[in-house]
């Protein structure tokens, strides 16, 4: 018994090692910073330079210029590239010049216009931050949850129905059950996947993008049917939530800053303790690291497994609970804009560390926001963006590329992907 | 199955392939009873007796090879099959049918699926033609789908971007057939630029041993992005950048005017027989020459491959770029073949579904297009129930396929045999 009890933990402190990089020394912590944030950094600035060359080329404008001469086109096309840049810059972090004027006249209604491009994108990482920490938990566990955007829309109807079928409650207990009841819908359609993996070893990839394509559906069905605004003859919208349901906003519109940025950024902190202050977050992360280690260490993989998953359903739940509560306050169809492999990417590009997800959030609002005036003023369609994302997570999986591009040295040790969990094959079967 | 009472070791091996587990071959026995209670009291006791169900056999605006309509008594019919049902079933409990399980579970299935359209159609008439003739169709990019998903897993490389890849060989397909006014054109750019894509994937997941999950959800991603920016900046803008010439309907002398199959399956499209042809060229590539043998085995097992003198490496990059090839054909099949203009996402998770086909149909080309086949079907029933006045809504009736996969994955139908290597970077030592 004792050496069976020696045995397991040599096994979690050499896992603990593992996880750590294998060196417990710290190195000297400026450089390790870098380290850190050399690839992603470098990776976001290679995929702007590629949405540029996309701009420029995909634009009439700098064909009729080069018609007229080479420099002629070579400058149209900077300038063009100049326009879409900079719309997405003051989209997304304001006007500088404005911000300063508003500062030295002091009223406080023009500082708060001012800065709210910088607020909106706030409010556009907020559901950004929801859905990378469940991304992020779910590869912590080995899982693959690509399902994110069918648990965000079952979260979302939850919410929805929660915020306008219960009235007269007060809002202290409505907004929290309502918010609640988003990450339960979240939770069960999360937990589906991770149950079928765990008892018939289906994979969780397919089940995951079935089971979106089932909450597209059904949502559909509950907005034009059971949940349909009364009156609308059949759009597919709901009804409006009531007042105590909602979650504040603080300023008036248009500034949309809402609280539950703030409630994101707990759930990170939330996420960061369970991941790695607690035993089974402990847990957690050695099944991800290694499931037959994890196996031979007595661990419940089984139980990893399925609340793991419900656990990530339940926070991108949340991410479409949110949005309801706090900005649209009813429920239509065209609610999420690919948030589910956006997350993904957040992950990755966060290192699967809430932190991480909190900075890439950030990055990905404000690459979002920016591009609805990008669109206003220079006729970029807003899905570069989407573009942009595919890019800069291809150079985070493969910073091989990466260094290849910038004539860095390559690191001796082979190193492994972002996500450490392997697939052999689709499961099916026991 | 127990080996203790199996004479000989070639028994055992035989045993394995074709037995399957004492709990599947009773769940599975029990589910077939539960269609058959389904069948008669849910469908055949709410009809009455003297009810009709007519069945057109010969699909809309087809003048070759019509046939008459086909009257059956509905609550007979659907009695009839119930007890088929609990025949098979009860058989199924208590002895099993071997390695006919699966073929049985299609039957029953065929059956439930027989008896929903008769309930529905009780009473009316259902042009039950011109739903196979559209199942077919559907089944297209979904098979093809799961052809070039088998090209690539055969040789051990998951290729989740077919979804991505088909997108934008549609989109492709349909700027560069406007352009060039030319189908066949539309349909070469088409299928390079999945070819490209595919080039991408086979990089980063060989060269650059990203998890092939991952490599396959940036390109889905890229291609999401990439044809929506394109589309909103040529196509939307231009109408006439979206308009392509398309692929025909071709009539097969002769063959077309057998009744009820000549309009199915020879007086159809050019991407139909475009399928059957893949059919079969991938099925004898594949098992019956040196070349298959090969790719086979780098995806079963890749260093003994190596140490044989196979190429691994270069095998695996050919078997990507023919996959590339095949879902391009597969996308192309949206714009150029069903419907001449490209919407945004109009692919709508065929490749994924096209996945789930290859694995129901057990990494084989024939199997994929069985089940490709019958996902069309239930594809094509959700749009023929609203025609009906059905009181289930279209909306849910159209999860089927999706519930269907995830009970395939779920091992109802059994596990297949998955290359041994699926999914796993080579690393020569």
């Amino acid at each position: 018994m004792r050496k069976k009890d020696l045995e397991k933990k040599d096994l979690l402190k050499t896992v603990i090692e593992e996880l750590n990089g294998g060196e417990p020394a710290k190195p000297k912590k400026k450089r390790a910073f870098w380290k850190v944030i050399q690839i992603p950094a470098l990776a976001i600035l290679t995929g702007l330079i590629l949405g540029a060359i996309l701009i420029a080329a995909t634009s009439f404008t700098v064909y009729d210029a080069f018609k007229v001469g080479f420099f002629n086109g070579i400058g149209t096309a900077f300038a063009e590239v100049g326009k879409a840049y900079l719309g997405l810059l003051t989209g997304s972090l304001g006007n500088p010049v404005e911000i300063i004027s508003a500062l030295i006249y002091g009223d406080a209604q023009d500082v708060r216009n001012a800065i709210n491009p910088i607020l909106e994108s706030l409010v556009q990482a907020t559901p950004y931050i929801f859905a990378g920490l469940a991304c992020a938990l779910a590869f912590r566990a080995g899982l693959f949850n690509i399902g994110v955007e069918g648990q965000l829309f079952m979260g979302a109807a939850a919410a929805t129905f929660v915020g306008y079928s219960l009235t007269g409650l007060p809002a202290i207990i409505h907004m929290p059950l309502a918010f609640l009841a988003g990450a339960l819908g979240g939770a069960l359609w999360g937990m589906v996947p991770g149950l079928l993996k765990a008892t018939t070893g289906g994979n969780e990839v397919i089940n995951c993008i079935m089971m979106n394509y089932i909450a597209y559906r059904v949502t559909t069905w509950l907005l034009t049917g059971p949940m349909t605004r009364p009156g609308t003859g059949g759009m597919p919208i709901s009804p409006i939530i009531e007042k105590s349901a909602q979650i504040p906003q603080f300023f008036k519109t248009p500034i949309r800053f809402h609280l539950g940025f703030f409630i994101a950024l707990a759930f990170a902190a939330l996420v960061w303790w369970i991941l790695f202050k607690t035993t089974w977050g402990l847990n957690l992360r050695m099944v991800g690291v290694n499931p037959r280690a994890a196996k031979y260490a007595g661990l419940n993989i089984t139980q990893v497994t399925i609340i793991g998953m419900a656990l990530s359903g339940a926070l991108a739940g949340m991410a479409g609970g949110n949005e309801i509560l706090a900005i649209n306050r009813s429920m239509a169809i065209g609610l999420s804009a690919g948030y589910g492999f956006d997350s993904i990417a957040l992950a990755l590009l966060g290192n699967n560390h809430p932190v991480g997800v909190i900075f890439a959030a950030l990055l990905f609002g404000v690459l979002k926001n920016g591009a609805t005036k990008m669109m206003v003023v220079s006729g970029t369609p807003i899905d570069i963006v989407t573009i942009l994302q595919a890019v800069i997570l291809i150079f985070v999986a493969a910073p091989a590329i990466i260094r290849a591009i910038y004539r860095m040295r390559q690191p001796l040790k082979e190193e492994t992907a972002a996500a450490s969990f392997t697939l052999s094959g689709w499961g099916g079967g026991k | 199955m127990t080996t203790t009472t199996a004479p000989s070791t070639a028994v055992i091996q035989r045993a394995r392939i074709s037995d399957i587990s004492r709990t599947r071959r009773i769940s599975t026995g029990v589910i077939e009873i539960l269609v058959a209670v389904f069948i008669a009291f849910v469908f055949a006791r709410t009809l009455q007796p003297d009810m009709f169900t007519k069945f057109v056999m010969t699909p809309g605006g087809i003048t070759v090879g019509s046939m008459g309509d086909w009257v059956i008594r509905s609550q007979f019919t659907l009695y009839l099959l119930a007890a088929l049902c609990v025949v098979i079933g009860a058989f199924q409990l208590i002895k099993g049918f071997g390695k006919f399980t699966n073929l049985m579970v299609g039957f029953v299935f065929l059956f439930l699926i027989f008896s929903f359209l008769t309930w529905q159609a009780a009473g009316k008439s259902l042009n039950l033609a011109g739903m196979l003739s559209s199942s077919v169709q559907l089944a297209v990019p979904i098979t093809l789908g799961a052809f070039s998903g088998i090209l690539c897993e055969r040789a051990g490389v998951v290729n989740i971007a077919i979804e991505g890849m088909m997108l934008m060989s549609a989109m492709v397909g349909a700027l560069m057939g406007s352009i060039t006014d030319s189908a066949w054109l539309g349909l070469f750019f088409g299928v390079l630029s999945s070819v490209l894509l595919a080039a991408l994937h086979a990089v980063l997941s060989i060269k650059y041993k990203i998890d092939q999950i991952i490599s396959g959800t940036v390109i889905n991603m890229f291609s999401a992005g990439m044809t929506a920016f394109l589309s909103q900046k040529f196509l939307q803008t231009r109408q006439e950048l979206n308009n392509p010439a398309m692929f025909t309907r071709v009539e097969i002398p002769g063959l077309a005017e057998i009744p009820l199959l000549g309009p199915i399956f020879f007086n159809t499209n050019f991407f139909v027989y475009l399928m059957f042809a893949l059919l079969i060229v991938i099925q004898v590539a594949l098992f019956s020459t040196r070349w298959g043998l090969r790719m086979r085995s780098v995806g079963e097992h890749p260093k003994a491959a190596d140490t044989l003198g196979i190429n691994v490496i270069k095998t695996r990059y050919m078997a990507v770029l023919l996959g590339g090839l095949v879902a391009g054909l597969g996308g192309a099949f949206f714009t150029l073949g069903s419907v001449g203009r490209f919407d945004e996402g109009m692919t709508a998770g065929k490749g994924f579904i096209g996945l789930a086909a290859m694995i129901f149909g057990n990494y084989t080309p024939v199997g994929a297009l069985g089940a490709g086949i019958l996902f069309g079907f239930a594809d094509s029933i959700g749009s023929k129930l609203s025609l009906l006045g059905s009181t289930i809504p279209s909306t849910l009736m159209s999860t089927a396929p999706y519930i269907i996969t995830m009970i395939v994955l779920a091992g109802f139908v059994g596990k297949g045999h998955v290359p041994a290597a699926d999914g796993v970077a080579y690393t020569k030592e």
